[in-house]
């Protein structure tokens, strides 16, 4: 299963991720690759087998409605790239 | 119908469930705290923190599910829906995509006015997801940053979808009203509008007459068989939906959805553009202005590449489990507006009014109409007196002060017409403010049942002393008798002035 560079293209945007022409030209070869290895289950027979949406057979994992204490503002923050005394900062957002 | 179209309007809601804890993670879902104290690694994304659904939030969102008579998935499911916005720190929000846990419900709608007949709005799917965060825009620093505050992130949201079911903004504000009443009855949500606990998208097309365009001829091109869309009638044909965002109000959404519909309208005789021709449009509603404007184009859903979340275990639910929940819900708001009309005898009107006031206020009615054997007149004292006073006063009906058994003897009192309206009145308002018995008010009123015999007397004499009123009653002008009402009121304050029009009229034509 190939995929095209457009499509490549379009994923990397979806992403953020800016790639040159170069790059675009590897990830497409190398995506091609990966897809195609994973591809490789569709040869498998799956007729009668319900489909898993979890890898782990575990079923109602819940947790009690009860408030724990949350995160230090200033810890909470020191991990942005930038910040004022209450919030995060971004380049702005246009509503 | 006056409009050469047919308006066809489904509707997205959010619903903020009342949790304690937001919905992956334990932090506060109070409103109102300062910005960034409510949040943790879960719910700021941190790399290696692990979400835990909300056993509460599950719960709340199937009793709503319940209660729309949603089918319940046996097994369902949470998805990664992935986009980059600065509200959602993780780059993905966690929601549910093909296994929703709920779907195919309905909500009946009607109005007490008639201004539309009684439809079925189709519930297409409720679902359970995490809240984003919220972008502050600080307007003086123009081109500065814009400022995050993730306290509302991963806040536990239903998502409910209808069916375009609705035929007019009227029946969409109607559908929310009566949406809202029913989550205030199930207590899963405040739905305050003002705190975001409520918020709607509405969508909206018209269907129009196929050469109905001014002026032009419509291309021949088949119309895209599009998911969420209302059947076109032959020789109609439908327009571009468009997405309206920013109505924080029914009213608002009802003025939005008027307003677009006639753009719509405008458009189509403008341009002649069907559904596929146009993708769809989100606008947004400028309240103060009355107009929408023009927003981004909507992605298309596969550009969020949902996938199932690997860190959530997917939750099974028992029939038992579905059914356990349906016998512990109590009467539905349309439930009880029609035991209301039928075993009350009250009018669609007047119980749409006692329901919309919430469970509690039904409480007192049912026990004060039960107690005194006439719903109609529980009915008006209610809307009239007690309500008004509720207003005035402040305060919910669980701790007003006339209860509805006291209410109940008050009225009896009326019914045995030992008490006319006015001094019942005065007797509601002496038992309101100094927290008394019926019995003790009538007393303290100095109010007594006066004798028929006297009130007999005092009629005769009034006729005797008013030969113009007694002449004017036997030539057939019974309302003559209002004149002597007053006078007799002043001569005998206890006397009941409906009795004392009869007895007037009465003896007044006995001496023909």
């Amino acid at each position: 299963m190939a995929l095209t560079r457009e499509q490549v293209e379009k994923v990397s945007l979806l992403a953020r991720l800016r790639l040159s022409p170069d790059e675009l030209d590897r990830m497409t070869t190398q995506l091609t690759a990966i897809v195609g290895y994973v591809d490789q289950l569709s040869q498998l027979d799956t007729t009668g087998v319900e489909p898993m949406a979890h890898a782990l057979p575990l079923v109602n994992v819940l947790a009690d409605d009860v408030v724990q204490p949350s995160l230090d503002r200033e810890a909470a923050l020191a991990a942005a790239p930038k910040h004022d005394d209450e919030c995060y900062l971004v380049p702005a957002v246009l509503g | 119908m006056t409009d050469p179209y047919m308006i066809v309007i489904g509707l997205e809601v959010h619903v903020q469930l009342a949790t304690e804890s937001k919905l992956f993670c334990r932090c506060s879902t109070a409103f109102g705290a300062p910005p960034n104290t409510q949040t943790c690694p879960v719910c700021i994304g941190m790399p290696g923190s692990l979400p835990v659904m909300n056993r509460r939030a599950f719960e709340l969102s199937m009793q709503t599910a319940v209660a729309l008579d949603c089918r319940i998935a046996p097994t369902t499911k949470w998805d990664r829906k992935n986009y980059y916005y600065p509200d959602l720190p993780k780059g993905y929000q966690i929601s549910q995509y093909d296994l929703p846990f709920s779907s195919h419900g309905h909500l009946d709608i009607s109005d007490p006015k008639g201004r539309f007949e009684p439809r079925r709005v189709g519930i297409e799917r409720a679902h359970l997801e995490e809240d984003a965060g919220k972008s502050l825009h600080d307007e003086q620093h123009g081109e500065a940053d814009s400022r995050i505050d993730l306290n509302r992130a991963g806040t536990p949201l239903l998502e409910i979808v209808t069916k375009p079911d609705m035929r007019s903004p009227l029946e969409a504000k109607t559908f929310l009203t009566e949406l809202k009443l029913l989550l205030t009855y199930l207590g899963v949500s405040d739905c305050n509008m003002q705190e975001g606990s409520l918020r709607v998208d509405a969508n909206i097309n018209l269907h129009v007459p196929e050469d109905g365009r001014a002026g032009g001829v419509s291309g021949a091109t088949p119309q895209s068989a599009v998911i969420g869309t209302a059947a076109t009638a032959a020789g109609t044909i439908a327009t571009p939906i468009v997405e309206i965002k920013n109505m924080n109000s029914f009213r608002a959404v009802e003025r939005a959805l008027e307003y677009e519909a006639k753009r719509q309208w405008e458009v189509w005789q403008e341009t002649g553009q069907r559904l596929g021709d146009a993708p769809k449009q989100t606008r947004g509603w400028d309240d103060a202005a009355g107009v929408t404007h023009g927003q981004r184009h909507k992605e298309d859903s596969s550009d969020y590449r949902y996938f199932p979340d690997p860190d959530l275990a997917p939750i099974t639910v028992a029939p038992e489990v579905v059914k356990k929940i349906r016998r512990g819900q109590g009467e539905r708001p349309a439930a009880l507006r029609s035991r209301l009309e039928q075993s009350y005898g009250i009018t669609p009107y007047d119980s749409d009014v006692l329901v919309s006031q919430g469970r509690d206020l039904v409480q007192y009615y049912l026990a004060a109409a039960d107690a005194c054997g006439d719903g109609k007149l529980a009915s008006n004292w209610l809307q009239q007196d007690v309500l008004r006073s509720l207003n005035e006063r402040g305060g919910t009906i669980g701790d007003f002060p006339v209860g509805p058994t006291a209410l109940a003897d008050l009225l009896s009192r009326v019914k045995r017409n030992e008490l006319d309206t006015n001094r019942a009145r005065q007797v509601f308002q002496k038992m309101l403010t100094e927290g008394i018995t019926a019995a003790a008010a009538v007393e303290a009123l100095g109010i007594k049942q006066v004798d028929e015999s006297e009130l007999i007397a005092l009629c005769r004499e009034l006729l005797a002393a008013n030969p113009k009123v007694a002449e004017d009653i036997r030539g057939g002008n019974d309302k003559a008798a209002g004149a002597l009402v007053g006078q007799a009121k002043k001569r005998n304050p206890n006397a009941n002035p409906g009795r004392v029009r009869e007895l007037c009229v009465e003896l007044a034509k006995e001496k023909m």
